[in-house]
Formats: structure tokens, sequence, C-alpha cells
């Protein structure tokens, strides 16, 4: 299994082919529509991250030490950005998601493109991530 | 409207008039900028930026209380602007005009002092179903501190407001009405001079939200004969943090101050404090000398174009866009009023509205998505938000085609599923 930082270098390479910001909005976009929607018993309130334009339904498991997420929005950009995230996170040790420093949101310049609603949104995420693997 | 024959802009005209706005001559992300967030702010022409820099640059000082040279220019300047905020707006007197930091905050100085002087237990308050957030919250913090009750005035299904209602909701009890002139997130133009009207026949006064119409619609508060008027300098081509609080001086003198400090006083003592006469009563503290005198350039500008020909030309605007919008597939225009203004509200069947939003703004289009601070609209249409265009009189035809091309290409990408 590849580690987590390993995972956050592949898609670090992916994006150096996109020249614009118009590429990687349609490559987010793409991988957002590919993302299985999460099963409608999940999309409760308990699971709800609310930001202020769109909604994110995170549920999270553990199995056999490694933890796992689902995610889905109603904002299929924002879907794209928790597919990268499942990629980076998903399956890891919980003592990787833990110290996870995700720079690569950073990298790829996702970070630049979101305003700041939008980046306590994504903030917000990965900080449930975090305490779910915490408490693993 | 009169039989003469407005002619529209010229294409010269128009080219003329983008070269004044700096912002506009730039690319975003190598395409050129499309600026269709005129609802949320105008940009600002060379003028204005002028104009503060000259004002920090040469003559930068406190007002009304200097004897020293600079301070007089600065006051003098400062002035001026009331009697151009008057003129612009046709006001009987510049004493009717208070300077405040922008719509909201006219509306609270409002909702606050006229709440201490005349609202108590039982009293109403009227607003309507398409009110930003800014004139519904003072309103509801007011009621709430004085038990009083705010009533909301419907709207149909195209946005339009249940004039018929107003009759039926006005009673006895009624203290104040407050009513947007047009709607930030539908682009319905209200028939305000009618509802003032029907409100006067009972006696009661009207605050007319004008944060959308001032740059829009020709605004005469004479003729429409209303008691308070709150817009923003920002939405008018001036700077941000200024906005004006017009109001009958009858009420502007029956109203106790709203906050108190330096400038609004004329005797202070322990035991007691005497008030300045208005509209320095409202203006406490030191003022936001620089944007006021850049805002007095906004209206300088404004007035040295033909301002029925940019109405006439910012309708034809709206119906360009509204018309070609059709094309694209599964478009639904929210906001369908007989009486329209340069906003353009709309949701693409399969296409969340931010998602949209984005990739307008990855062709270099600026639009707004979202809820507009208006979320009862949202809620009364059933939808979490729209994308938002909002024309003003720099923007062009050919920008529309642009967007419009950029508008297919969004519902193609989120068509396939």
């Amino acid at each position: 299994m590849k580690s987590l930082a390993e995972t956050e270098q592949e898609i670090i390479d992916d994006f150096t082919f996109f020249e614009n910001w118009e590429d990687k909005y349609n490559y987010i976009i793409e991988i957002g529509q590919q993302l299985p929607s999460l099963n409608d018993k999940y999309k409760i309130d308990e699971l709800r991250i609310q930001g202020c334009q769109s909604s994110v339904w995170l549920h999270c498991s553990e199995k056999d030490g490694r933890i796992y997420f689902e995610a889905d929005s109603d904002s299929v950009f924002v879907k794209g950005e928790i597919a990268l995230l499942i990629k980076v996170m998903s399956g890891k040790l919980p003592d990787e998601i833990v110290n996870a420093k995700l720079g690569f949101i950073d990298t790829i310049g996702l970070r630049q493109q979101l305003s700041m609603t939008r980046a306590n949104g994504l903030a917000s995420m990965i900080r449930r991530m975090k305490q779910f693997a915490a408490g693993a | 409207m009169t039989a003469e024959t407005i002619r529209s802009l010229t294409n010269e005209e128009i080219s003329l008039i983008r070269k004044e706005f700096p912002v506009l001559q730039q690319k975003i992300y190598g395409k050129p900028l499309v600026y269709f967030d005129n609802a949320a702010t105008a940009q600002k022409p060379d003028a204005v930026i002028k104009s503060l820099t000259e004002f920090y640059s040469e003559y930068n000082s406190n007002i009304h209380r200097g004897v020293h040279f600079l301070s007089q220019k600065a006051s003098d300047a400062y002035e001026q602007v009331r009697e151009k905020v008057r003129n612009f707006i046709h006001a009987e007197s510049e004493s009717e005009v208070v300077f405040t930091r922008g719509t909201t905050e006219s509306i609270n100085l409002v909702a606050q002092s006229f709440g201490k002087a005349f609202v108590t237990e039982g009293d109403e308050v009227i607003i309507s179903a398409m009110e930003h957030h800014s004139n519904i919250v003072p309103w509801q913090m007011m009621c709430e501190e004085r038990k009083a009750v705010l009533r909301v005035i419907p709207i149909n299904e195209k946005g339009e407001l249940l004039t018929d209602e107003l009759e039926k909701t006005l009673n006895s009890k009624t203290k104040i009405i407050s009513v947007v002139h047009i709607s930030n997130s539908l682009g319905t133009v209200n028939p305000v001079k009618k509802l003032i009207a029907q409100a006067h026949r009972r006696e009661v006064p009207v605050l007319i939200d004008a944060a959308q119409s001032i740059a829009h619609e020709q605004i005469d508060v004479n003729d429409l004969d209303c008691d308070f008027m709150a817009f923003s300098s920002h939405k008018m081509l001036g700077p941000t943090g200024v906005g004006v609080l017009y109001a009958k001086r009858k009420w502007l003198e029956a109203l106790p101050p709203y906050q108190g400090g330096g400038d609004m006083i004329s005797g202070v003592s322990f035991e007691k404090t005497t008030y300045n006469e208005i509209p320095f009563r409202f203006e406490a503290g030191t003022q936001n000398i620089a944007d006021v005198i850049a805002f007095g350039t906004s209206i300088d500008y404004l007035q040295s174009l033909d301002r029925k020909r940019l109405l006439f030309y910012e309708h034809q605007l709206l119906s360009y866009a509204t018309e070609r919008i059709k094309e694209v597939e599964g478009i639904r225009i929210i906001g369908t009023a007989s009486e329209k203004s340069g906003i353009l509200s709309f949701l693409i069947k399969g296409g969340n509205a931010m998602d949209i939003g984005m990739y307008l703004d990855t062709q270099g289009i600026a639009v707004r998505t979202g809820h507009h601070c208006t979320q009862p609209v949202m809620n009364f249409f059933k939808i979490p938000g729209t994308i938002r265009a909002s024309f003003l009189f720099y923007n062009t035809i050919s920008e529309i085609d642009i967007f419009i091309e950029a508008l297919k290409k969004a519902a193609r990408l989120f068509h396939k599923k």
C-alpha cells in the first residue's frame, strides 16, 4: 500500500500537466463526476459539513487498523476536491492521517482559487477526517 | 414614458466610457475580463480614483473643526458632496442628507432611532418578502427589543410584490414600511411610488432601500415622496465605505441620535449633552472624508453622461441577455417580473450554481453565485441559490455573447452524467 506522502506526490505530478486554471477545473469536475455517490443513509445532518454555498456529507469508518472515507456534495467541484482528499487520506493509517500536512493543496494551486469561505469548508472537512483518525 | 425617442449608446461611446475604467482593461487567466458582478459593486472610473489620491496627497485634514487652510478646504469639499447628493436625488435641502458607511448602516440608523422614538409593544413594521438581509435583520432586532411585530408582504412566482397584500397588512398599528426599490437577487423593480402613496393615505412613513436602483434609475425623492431612502456609493461607481441616508427634515428632526461622539454635539457637560443640528447630529466622530469626496466625483461622472441614454442601454443589455440565455440547455430564469432592472438570476439544470460560477471564472467572467443575502427569496423558490449576472452601462453586447457561449459549454459539462 502506498504511503500518504507518496499519494500526495502522485497528485502533484498529475497536476504538472495542467497549464491553466481551466484545465485544472475541468479535471477536478471530471474526477468529481466519477466519485461514487454516497449511500443516501449517510446523507444525514450528523454527517453534514455546512459550507456557505455547498454541503458535504462525510462518512468515516475503520477496518483492520486503517481509516476509510466516503463523501458526497451537491457541488461537483467540491466532489472533485473530496476525491483528491479521499485518494490521499482513505485507507491510510490513523497516524499518517493525523500528521498529514496536505501540502499538495497549495502545490497544485487549488488553495489560491478558493475564496475564504470555500477554503474554510475544505479545512473543516480535513479537521473532521483528522478527528476521526485521532479517535480511532 | 414620453413619446421622445431615446438613442442608445453607440459602440464608440461605450468604448470611450470603458477606457475610463482601469479595472476593465485587464485580462484574467489570459482572457479579457467580463465583469458582470455590478450588483455587488461597480467598478471605478479614473476620476474617482484620482480624487482619492488628490485628497490624501494635497489636502488631507480633518473637517468641521479646523481653522487652518487645509481643514477649510477639506470641509468645503466634503460639504459640497452633500449638495451634489441633494441635487442627484432631488432632495429639498442638503440638511436632509446624512453620510453613513453604506445602505446597511443607513437602515440600521433608521430602525434604531425610529424604533426608539415611535415603536412600542404590539406595533407593527412592514417589509417585503424580497428584501436583502440588511433590510430584514435591523428591523427584526428592533422589533425584538421593542416587542413589536414584523410583517411581510409576499411575492408571486414571477418575483413580483403582491401589492394588494399591502392594503390588507396596513393597519392602525403599522409604524413604518421598509421596502426595496430593485431586488438584488431577482431584478424586480417595485412600484415604490404607488406603495408610498398607499402608505401615506394611512400616514405611515416609508423607507426605500435604493442600493440597487441608485445607479440604474433616475431617483427623485421629491416625486416619490419617500420619507427615508438608503443607498451606497460603491454601487454607483464611488468608493466603498460611504453611503447615504436621505430623510425628510421632519423625520430627521424627530429622530434621536444613533451614535454619540465628536462632531454630533453642540455642548457637552457631565450632566447634559445637547446635540448638534441635523444632519451633523447623525454623523458622530471623524467621517470617511476621502471616500465621501471621491463619492462626489462619482456623482459628477454620472451627471456628465446622459443618464436617460445609459439606462436605456442597460435595459437593452438585459433584454438581449434574457433572450439569448434561452439558447442554453436546461436554463431556468429566477425572477421574471414585468418590470426588471439589469439583473439576470438563473440556474442550469444539473449544474450547481457555484460550479457554474467557477466555470465562468475560468473564462474570465465575473458573476455572483449563492443566495445573494436573500435567503427568504431562495426559500420561496425552493432553491439554495442562483447564478447572477448584473450589468452596467460599461458592459457590451459582445461580452454577453462571450458569456452565453461559456454558459453553453458549462451546460454541456454538467449534462453528461
